[in-house]
This record gives structure tokens, sequence and C-alpha cells, in this order.
């Protein structure tokens, strides 16, 4: 390799930036026909590839378009008043009744409890993943949790419908006590773990921290009976309803888990072994390697990695339309997710097929509100997750 | 505008004219989204008994049956309640003659879990569980549990005709659960010890229990006879009576085949005699 051909990689990331793809700079001398022929098809070409580019963005345009377009009709000040405050759903009432609140509550919910389900389970498997399991291992699970991109959601509300209702119906407090259990025993670990760091530093100021261990005994002791008390308490509820928030939050996280777990993991991975090395070499032991070094510096790519978790539970139809119990209803206190709820996404597949022809227009317009309320919280979550990469970027002087 | 509008009278006249022209070997139905699976049912089977015949069915509601028939722009309105006198009238008008044609009966037995006692409930009493004003098995001589109310959702036919014979077109509890088939309304009632629902008599089996409503047991007899109250005729109604031996004809008294018959119990209704 010449040093012309070093020094043109080395500039290559700059040269893609400035000369927009046009013929090179030193190239063959060519007659003018020949050149201008030579612009003609370039040009062609370049706009049959940017035609082809574009076209997923119209889409995204046309598919707004119409939505709004068939919104709109429903929009008078008043509908949408009742739309956002009531929570009175009776589309085929007389008078019928548009009241969304309690719907787009329920939507919520059930992809909050989706986020909390998925992200803590998705992030540590995908640290599992990148730094913890030996590469052949990581060979099989890797696509063993990418399965379960592939299940359609119909199976999982099979489940969720036949087996999952059921087991909640008849062992209700049981299966709350082994929840318990499951999500008490990881999150108390850890918040002992990191307050008795925090304790045990503030009380032995400077020189070496002592007592440590003795403060984590201690902690873990009033966690462990916490995480009793608790279970016993959740073991008496008797749950009346099997298909509610809480079985669609679990099986919606469980269907959230591969996408978190497949791009917070190539984050993970793009953080680079140079990274972890440095740490090493500073004498960093694993785990702190992963705490301090490798998540912070991948964790552009885990926020974008929750938010399109967030955006599949938040768009995810039959799993809720059959699991979910589509009642109307705020639930009775408002974090009780053993009450059914019901969500936008589940009201609009369920009530589209009569709302065109027999109960008048209202009651065809209102769906498409409430999609475009659905497409804006996607929007808005999709540039929220491209503000964070943007900023990432920005404070690492990428 | 104004080529729209008479491009589409041309259109539709065309249509009109097309319709009549092809009498023979088009059956064009239209109506009740209740009906519509049955009519579906019984075209699929008599286009295989006459091939060359062509039939359509469209479900916009018994009310569009209705206007159709009387626009001309269909041969047999299906509809899951009787012509109002204004159809009529109407109908009369345009010089239509709306005959009546009840092709099957649609009940809706009240479902609960095998292990519940209660046998028996009036109409006024599954009116107000489902308008949540009793919420408790309790209230009823039942276990002391809260009852779960199960609706089909508001888009079926199913959940139209319990709306208007039990609930008389008030509104329910906002915590009833809506599910999408009448399969899945006797899945959640098969396994939910708490739960009331209902669904097409095909639905009922030993793991679902029907009561009986004001002491009549839902069954194909009381439904017929009349006296189980959430029972409905279905009907489809024609331009004049069908001349006889014509296609038409055939298909509009194809409910009273043994085929017919099979087909509209395997679809949940009741056949008539």
């Amino acid at each position: 390799m010449d040093e012309a051909g070093a020094q043109g990689i080395a500039d290559k990331g700059a040269r893609e930036v400035t000369t927009r793809g046009c013929c090179p700079p030193s190239g063959l001398l060519l007659s003018a026909g020949a050149r201008r022929r030579q612009r003609f098809f370039h040009f062609l070409g370049q706009g049959f590839l940017f035609g082809v580019a574009s076209v997923s963005a119209i889409a995204v345009f046309f598919i707004f378009i119409f939505i709004v377009r068939d919104a709109l009709p429903f929009c008078t000040w008043a509908r949408l008043r009742d739309f956002f405050t009531s929570t009175r759903w009776y589309p085929s009432g007389s008078p019928p009744e548009f009241g969304a609140l309690a719907i787009m509550y329920g939507s919520m919910m059930v992809t909050v409890g989706a986020v909390v389900v998925a992200v803590p389970l998705g992030i540590a498997a995908a640290v599992c993943l990148s730094d913890v399991l030996p590469f052949s291992l990581r060979q099989v699970v890797k696509p063993v949790i990418e399965i379960l991109a592939a299940i359609p959601s119909v199976a999982y509300g099979f489940f969720a419908l036949v087996v999952f209702a059921p087991l909640l119906q008849d062992h209700g407090g049981r299966v709350l006590a082994i929840l318990v259990w499951l999500f008490g025993v990881p999150v108390g670990a850890l918040a002992v773990l990191v307050a008795s760091d925090m304790l045990s530093r503030r009380l032995t100021s400077g020189g070496e921290r002592r007592g440590q261990g003795l403060i984590a005994a201690a902690l873990a002791t009033v966690v462990v009976i916490a995480l009793v008390w608790l279970s016993r308490r959740a073991a008496t509820i008797q749950i009346d309803s099997g298909t509610n928030a809480l079985n669609v939050s679990l099986i919606l996280g469980i269907m959230a888990l591969p996408t978190i777990v497949s791009v917070s993991e190539d984050a993970l991975q793009a953080a680079g072994s140079e990274l972890r090395e440095g740490s090493y070499a500073l004498g960093a032991t694993r785990a702190e390697t992963i705490l301090n070094v490798v998540i912070p510096a991948a964790s552009g790519g885990i926020s974008a990695a929750i938010i399109l978790g967030f955006m599949r539970a938040i768009g995810e139809t039959m799993v809720v339309w059959m699991a979910s119990g589509n009642a109307a209803q705020l639930p009775r206190p408002l974090y009780n997710y053993l009450m059914p709820v019901r969500t936008l996404t589940a009201t609009i597949a369920g009530d589209m097929g009569e709302a065109d022809h027999v109960t008048g227009s209202e009651r065809y317009h209102v769906l498409f509100v409430m999609a475009l309320v659905l497409l804006l919280i996607s929007f808005a979550c999709n540039s929220f997750s491209e503000w964070i990469i943007w900023r990432r970027r920005k404070r690492l002087g990428v | 505008m104004k080529y729209g509008v008479v491009g589409g009278i041309v259109a539709l006249s065309v249509g009109v004219i097309h319709l009549f022209a092809s009498q023979q070997t088009t059956i064009v139905l239209d109506g009740s989204t209740t009906v519509g699976p049955l009519a579906k049912a019984f075209a699929e089977h008599f286009m295989q008994q006459h091939p060359g015949v062509k039939i359509t069915v469209s479900e916009s509601g018994s009310g569009n049956g209705a206007k159709s028939l009387i626009n001309g722009t269909c041969h047999i309105a299906t509809m899951s309640r009787a012509m109002k006198p204004e159809e009529v009238a109407a109908a009369a008008e345009k010089g239509v003659k709306a005959v009546a044609h009840v092709v099957a009966i649609d009940a809706l037995p009240v479902l609960v879990h095998p292990s519940n006692p209660l046998t028996n409930l009036t109409l006024a009493q599954v009116k107000d569980i489902y308008l949540g004003k009793i919420t408790n098995w309790k209230e009823l001589g039942g276990p002391d549990v809260r009852i779960v109310k199960i609706s089909r959702d508001t888009n079926s036919g199913t959940y139209e005709c319990f709306e208007e014979l039990v609930m008389k077109k008030e509104k329910m509890a906002d915590d009833v659960e809506y599910v999408g088939s009448n399969g899945a309304v006797r899945q959640r009632v098969m396994t939910t010890p708490a739960a009331i629902g209902y669904a097409g008599l095909a639905f009922v089996d030993k793991k679902v229990k029907a009561i009986s409503i004001n002491g009549v047991a839902p069954c194909a007899e009381t439904a017929r006879n009349k006296t189980y109250p959430i029972a409905r005729p279905l009907y489809m109604y024609t331009n004049g009576e069908p001349p006889q031996g014509s296609l038409l004809e055939q298909f509009v008294n194809f409910y009273k085949t043994a085929k017919g018959r099979e087909i509209t119990e395997a679809i949940g209704f009741v056949p008539v005699n």
C-alpha cells in the first residue's frame, strides 16, 4: 500500500462528508460527451436509490396524512374534551359516548407494567450475553432469546387466556407471592449493595472502609423480613378475574424482551474491547468494569432499547385484546393491576368491524383519533430516543 | 362535482339493471352481521349444489339491508329484527313489497361456571348484574365472591341481541369484560368460577352451565315457542314472494332442508320448523 492509499483510508471519513460521491477528484480525463453521459447515469442511479430509500419515509408520511384525515371529522371541542376527560366508553349506546380516558390510562398501565418486567430482565440478559457468558454459550443463548420475537402474538394471547388467566384465578395469591420473591430478591440485593456501600463510605471518612459486611448483613435481614411479610400479604390476595392488567403486563414484558436484549446487547458490544481492557488495566474487577465503564458507555443504546421495548408493548394488539379483559374502566385504586383494563389498540381492533356502517360515522372516526394518539406517542418516543443518542454523541465529541 | 354525481347515477343504474338482468345466476344479500355468517354458510353450500350461481353476502347492518332492498340493490335483506313500519312504508312507496322469511332463531343462554349453585335468575336480575347493581353472587344466594361479568364485544350481533332483549338499551357497567368471540366467552366462563356470560346455544356443554331465565331453561324448543325470553327470530326479506322454482326461492327456503338445519345448528342458531 502506497502512501497516498494510506492517506486515502485515513481521510475516508472526512471525504465521505465533503464529496457528494461525484467523480473522483483525479479520475480519468474524459471527452465532454462521455462526461455528460457519466454525469447523467450517475444522477439517474442516485435518483433511483434515493427514491427507493424514501419509500418508507413516504409511507410514514401518508399513514400520518390518512389517519389525520379520518380523525378530523370527529374533532370538535366538545367531543375532544369528552374523549380526553370522560371514562365512559359506550360506542354503540344511544346516545353513544366516546370517553377514552380510561382506555388511554389502560394502555399506559400495561405498557409501564411491561417495561417494569422487561427492562431489568432484558438489560441483565444483555450484560450476561455480552460480558459474562463464554462466547460458545452466547452463540446458543442469543438465538433462543430471539425466538421469542418470532412467536406470533396470537399464540402469546392464547397462552395468556387459556393458561395464565385461570392460573391467576385459582392460585392468584401463590403466583403473586412468587412474583414478589422473583422481583424482590434481585432488587433487594442491588439496594443492599448500593446502600451498604454508601453508608460505609460515609461512616468511615477516608482510609479503609470497615463494617460494610455488617451493614450489608443488617440491611439484608431487613429486606428479607420485608419480603417475607410482603409475600405473606400477597398470598392472601384473591384475584377475581385472571384477564387483567397484570396478566397482560407480564406477557407483554416477555414479548418486549427480545427487542430490549438485542438492541442493548449490540450497544454493549459496541462499547468495544479497548474500553474494557483499559478498565482492567487500571485494576478494576469485571463487576466494576461492567457497572462503571461498559454500561455507562452503552447507556445511549440501552435507552434506545428501552424505548423500542416500550413501543413494542404499547403497539401490541392481539394479546391485550385477548387477555386484558377489555373493560373500559379506571382501576380502583389507580395502581390496581389486578383489574381488567382496556387499551387503545384493542379498542381499535375490536370496534373497527362495525364502526363504518352501523352506528354512523362518529364511531368510525373516533378510532382514528385513537390511532392518531398512538402515532403521536410513538413519534414522541422515537424523537426522544433520537435526542438521547444525539446528546450522547455530542457529549462524547464523536 | 356535477360530472361525479352524474357518473355515480349512471353507474348505479347500470348496476341495478345488471342486477335484474342477471337474476338467474346471481343473488345479492345485504344486511345484518348476525345473520351474515348463516347466510354465508348457506351461500357456500348452495353454490356447491348449483354450480354457476354466484351469491354475494354483505354485512352492513340490518338497517342498511332494509335500505338496500328498498333501493333494489339487493335481492335479499338479512335482518336480525323485523322491519319497522316506516321501512315497510318506504318500501311500498318504491313499489317494493317486503316479505319476511324467518330462517332461524337466535337464542342466548346465560352461562355460569358449573360450580355455581344457582340454577335460575330472572331477566331483571341478569340486567341488574350487567348494570352493576348486583355485584356479588351472595346477593343472589350464591357464594360470597364478586361477579365477573363477561360480554361479547359491542361489535357483534350477539351483543346487539343481548343489549336489546336484556339490557333494554341501558348501558352496561364499566367493569364488564369484553371478549371477541362466543368461543372466548365459553373459555372465560369455563375457567372462572365467579363468571357470568352469554353465548349462542351451540356453545353450551358440560363445562359451562346454562341457567334458566324466569324459570325457563334455554333450549331449541323453548326458543321456538318463545317462552325463553332471550331469543329472537332472524329474517330474510325479499321483494314479494319469490317465484316458485326460481333460484331465489330455493335459496330463501334453504333453511328448511336437512343441510340447512345442520348448518344453522352448527353456527349456533336454532333451526325453525
